[in-house]
């Protein structure tokens, strides 16, 4: 029934954040993807965080390459601008856009065609750059709007739904993030809302490049037995290594923690991660480990989980062109035009 | 018989890369400056970084004659491995100056050249034992002694020096060292002056002399713009580079030492348009720089800024086509690319400016426009103008001028229920309002796609509401017509049914050919465009001319093409002259290429 606008009406008791906004205030039109998409889980996830920490949606900036994932920005938050960009391009668009103006919350939502192949050197310049920024890649192995051609995070031997065994290695974008100095690296699974949703607030709290992993089912063409990405498989090879909470200063905590270790996370802003770590030996603020753990994780034959990586103080692109905290888009003429007299000396300095 | 002129010659050096010849050659042209002499120098230099061929090439030129002129008149020979071929191309009766510390048999030069041969490597050898103060000396020791065969005022050329070391005194004295030793060689060994002799002028005035690049670097920080993305290439890259270095100087907040600019060094030209394209959309003056390949490779983005109608601004410093090699000569060969770039029924706005002042001119404008009008504008430099030193007009800046940031709709306008619809003409000029990110809480947020929309940018794959689109788009390429700088007019002398309509760094040149052929009794009525859309003078000039000939550097004629398609013209009626291999058009080309056209036409005519 996706042709079928969305009332507008709602219930008299809705709840509210402390902006007075309900979770309505952060959704979009009705999703055109596929009854049962994974993407509709993080679209929902997403809508989930922005209305838990209160983010003024018309202060998202949303923008998206091109595919299936790439079209999920018009769902959600209907009061921020969005940029449906070009194919594998949208790390240097969300870039350009962080740089003209530093104080929004830019949210970029890319596919594995998208990051992992036609845009794979966007996608690692600007997690290199340091941009502030919370990146999604929305994983389902396949090619979904031209109907089910193995990306390159497939793994190998993974079967599509014609039978065909992929024999190409996979890229693991969490491994590639780790290696380009992302400072905040996390792995989810559409399914699992309860992991995914604390990870997203997370990463939207972080002043640094935060480059989440999502692997995400593809139901059309990608979540049939052999498939490394269907649903039953992820659920059954998901090693979670963390699961977390997180906890903004005014937040009253409320969570009930299931029995393990748990590690208290303070972030600059005042906010806390409560991580709960379920692989006793991961230490998520050292790079080392976290690659390392990626790989004996996936050795197992299973797929990692959780908060990955995590550097509390990250640096981002603004500080390392040192621009002003005012946002370039708001400079005026006074700002930026040196004048005549400037010009004259110039000049003189010609002759 | 040897050359005789005065302040009108063209001397030529032949060096090896990386040796530190190009300081001294700009001192020795800017000493002649100095002495009221308009001088152009070019440089011809092959993609080496060390050790190989390069040349510097200084008209003097009284008449003001700043194209290139072809030809030698003094050949500064410092390079061996191009003897045979610099030594063909002086013109009879030339000079060759070159460094005879090593004998070189009679029969390696010609019999009509005066043969004036310095010693320079064993001057420098004598005095100074360090391997590379040897070598840069030598130029300095060349420099002393030019001056005083072509009779350039010494003191005009230590004045330079010392300015050029102004807080690293300790260096002047051993380059007035140096040039003595040049000049005193040259005093006591040779007549001096030869037949070539500059002599004091007033005909420079209050012009600057620099390069285009710089200048339209310069243009793009009054243009107010804070973003620029780029990567290096040849020959745009000093573009990029000098913005860089104008915004450290005029950008930098005085009390915190943090910059109102950010500037980029992107991965490739797709991640410098797509930032470009990002800060545009966003609200901030943003621009790119590149050349041939990097328009190329920028095209799928043109499109989407196209659609979106997202202000962009793109300095394309042109130069030949693909690879190494002729890439680092000039040309004027992007012309149809820029004008089409991308798929879709696309189409852009060009400048043309003709030297460094207009760099700096529509550098500064560009921006304007493509806030105005939310389009990509592309400033088409190419390396003639971009990589060369020019005489130029001095930059002008109107201090009650106030950057034109278009149709942006505010917070407050919003508030007050005006409305919006992103893609809705509401003036009738096809320009629609724009709202940037995180304007308005409640209002005027939108989704940006490319072509699939309808007026309030919401998704339609509708047949009509693309149509409507793509005819508001038309309307908005049409008034751009009246934006864009208008071309400049130069009638001849006499009443002719004969045009030329020409533009950018063949100005200089097709200036100079009309004076020769008008000289020839061949009048031409001249037109430099300097925008495309063309606007109506652009039309009626043609409609005026019996026939127009279109002089451009580029073999198809690409100008040309577009006169014909964009202004329903008869390719019988405009004639190409065109040139293209890599080095610039000369006034001595454009003579001999409409003369012979005229004369062609001519006996066509007599039955």
């Amino acid at each position: 029934m996706t042709y079928l606008p969305k009332p507008k009406f709602h219930h008299p008791d809705i709840e509210t954040n402390s902006l007075g906004f309900s979770h309505r205030d952060y959704e979009g039109p009705i999703s055109t993807l596929c009854a049962g998409c994974g993407h509709d889980s993080i679209s929902g996830a997403i809508i989930k965080a922005c209305f838990e920490l209160a983010i003024e949606p018309h202060r998202v900036a949303k923008l998206s390459g091109i595919g299936c994932s790439s079209k999920t920005p018009t769902y959600f938050l209907g009061q921020s601008h969005g940029f449906n960009t070009v194919h594998g391009r949208m790390p240097s668009v969300l870039t350009g856009a962080n740089m003209a103006n530093r104080e929004l919350l830019y949210l970029g939502v890319s596919g594995d065609g998208d990051s992992a192949s036609i845009g794979f050197g966007q996608f690692a310049h600007a997690i290199r750059r340091g941009v502030n920024m919370v990146y999604i890649v929305e994983n389902n192995g396949v090619y979904g709007l031209t109907k089910g051609q193995f990306s390159a995070t497939s793994d190998k031997g993974s079967k599509s739904k014609k039978g065909v065994a992929n024999t190409d290695s996979p890229i693991d974008l969490v491994a590639m993030a780790l290696q380009l100095g992302a400072t905040f690296v996390a792995r989810s699974f559409s399914g699992d809302k309860g992991q995914l949703v604390p990870l997203i607030k997370a990463a939207i709290e972080h002043k640094g490049a935060a480059f989440i992993d999502c692997i995400s089912p593809c139901v059309a063409f990608n979540n049939h037995d052999g498939s490394t990405k269907s649903f039953d498989y992820v659920r059954a090879h998901n090693a979670a290594l963390n699961t977390l909470d997180f906890i903004t200063g005014q937040a009253p905590i409320t969570a009930d923690y299931a029995p393990g270790t748990v590690e208290e996370v303070k972030l600059h802003d005042g906010s806390t991660i409560k991580l709960h770590k379920l692989a006793a030996d991961h230490d998520v603020r050292d790079r080392g480990a976290a690659i390392n753990a990626l790989h004996r994780v996936q050795s197992r034959g299973e797929i990692a989980t959780g908060l990955i990586f995590l550097d509390d103080e990250p640096d981002d692109l603004h500080a390392n062109l040192n621009t002003v905290l005012r946002p370039l888009n708001r400079l005026n003429d006074a700002d930026l035009v040196p004048g005549s007299a400037a010009l004259d000396k110039i000049n003189a300095g010609l002759r | 018989m040897p050359i005789q002129s005065v302040n009108d010659f063209v001397v030529r050096f032949a060096n090896v890369n990386g040796s530190g010849s190009a300081s001294a050659n700009q001192l020795f042209a800017r000493s002649i400056i100095r002495m009221g002499v308009p001088v152009t120098p070019r440089n011809i230099f092959p993609s080496n970084i060390q050790g190989l061929p390069t040349w510097y090439e200084v008209r003097v030129s009284e008449a003001g004659n700043l194209g290139a002129r072809g030809g030698t008149d003094l050949l500064v020979a410092m390079n061996p491995q191009t003897w045979a071929d610099d030594i063909a191309g002086i013109e009879p009766g030339g000079y060759i100056f070159y460094d005879s510390s090593r004998p070189i048999p009679k029969s390696q030069f010609r019999d009509d050249l005066t043969i004036i041969g310095v010693p320079l490597t064993e001057i420098c050898n004598k005095r100074y034992t360090d391997a590379r103060q040897r070598q840069l000396f030598k130029n300095i020791v060349y420099v002393g002694a030019l001056a005083a065969l072509l009779d350039i005022d010494f003191a005009e050329v230590e004045k330079l020096i010392d300015e050029q070391f102004k807080g690293k005194e300790k260096l002047i004295a051993p380059n007035h060292e140096a040039l003595h030793m040049g000049r005193d060689y040259a005093r006591a060994n040779f007549a001096c002056p030869i037949g070539l002799r500059v002599r004091r002028a007033d005909n420079v005035g209050d012009r600057i002399f620099i390069e285009g690049n710089q200048a339209a670097g310069l243009g793009a920080v009054y243009g107010g713009a804070s973003v620029c993305a780029w990567y290096p290439i040849t020959p745009s890259t000093s573009l990029a580079e000098a913005f860089m270095a104008y915004c450290k100087r005029l950008r930098v907040d005085k009390e915190t030492g943090q910059n109102k600019f950010a500037i980029v060094q992107a991965e490739d030209e797709l991640a410098s348009i797509g930032m470009v394209v990002g800060a545009g959309w966003n609200g901030a003056r943003a621009f790119t720089a590149t050349s041939g390949p990097g328009i190329s490779l920028m095209q799928e983005f043109l499109g989407l800024a196209y659609f979106a109608e997202i202000p962009v601004v793109l300095f394309d410093v042109q130069r030949g086509g693909p690879s190494t090699g002729i890439p680092t000569r000039t040309q004027q060969s992007d012309v149809l690319t820029c004008a089409y770039a991308s798929h879709g029924d696309t189409k852009h706005v060009l400048l043309f400016p003709e030297d460094p002042y207009e760099a700096f001119e529509f550098g500064a404008l560009a921006f304007d426009l493509a806030d105005r009008l939310q389009t990509p504008i592309f400033v088409m430099l190419d390396l003639d103008i971009g990589s060369n030193h020019r005489l130029c007009a001095p930059f002008k800046w109107d201090d009650t001028r106030q950057l034109d940031r278009g149709k942006v709709m505010t917070a407050q306008e919003l508030e007050a229920g005006k409305e919006f619809g992103r893609y809705l003409d509401v003036d009738g000029d096809g320009i629609p309002y724009r709202t940037l990110p995180g304007t308005h809480a409640k209002r005027g947020a939108y989704f940006t796609r490319g072509t699939t929309k309808d007026r309030y940018a919401r998704y339609s794959e509708e047949g009509p509401d693309y149509v409507d689109n793509m005819e508001r788009l038309a309307k908005k390429f049409d008034t751009a017509k009246g934006l864009v700088p208008g071309p400049v007019a130069r009638p001849a002398s006499r009443q002719t049914d004969l045009g030329v309509i020409y533009y950018g760094s063949t100005s200089p040149a097709m200036s100079e050919a009309a004076a020769m052929l008008a000289g020839r009794g061949i009048h031409l009525d001249l037109l430099r465009v300097r925008g495309f859309p063309f606007s109506r003078e652009v039309t009626d000039f043609i409609a005026a001319h019996e026939r127009v000939f279109v002089v451009e550097q580029n073999k198809d004629g690409q100008l040309r093409t577009l006169l014909m398609v964009e202004c329903g013209i008869d390719p019988a009626q405009l004639m190409p002259i065109v040139h293209y291999d890599g080095n610039p058009i000369t006034a001595r080309f454009i003579d001999r290429a409409i003369g012979e056209a005229v004369n062609q036409i001519k006996e066509r005519a007599i039955p």
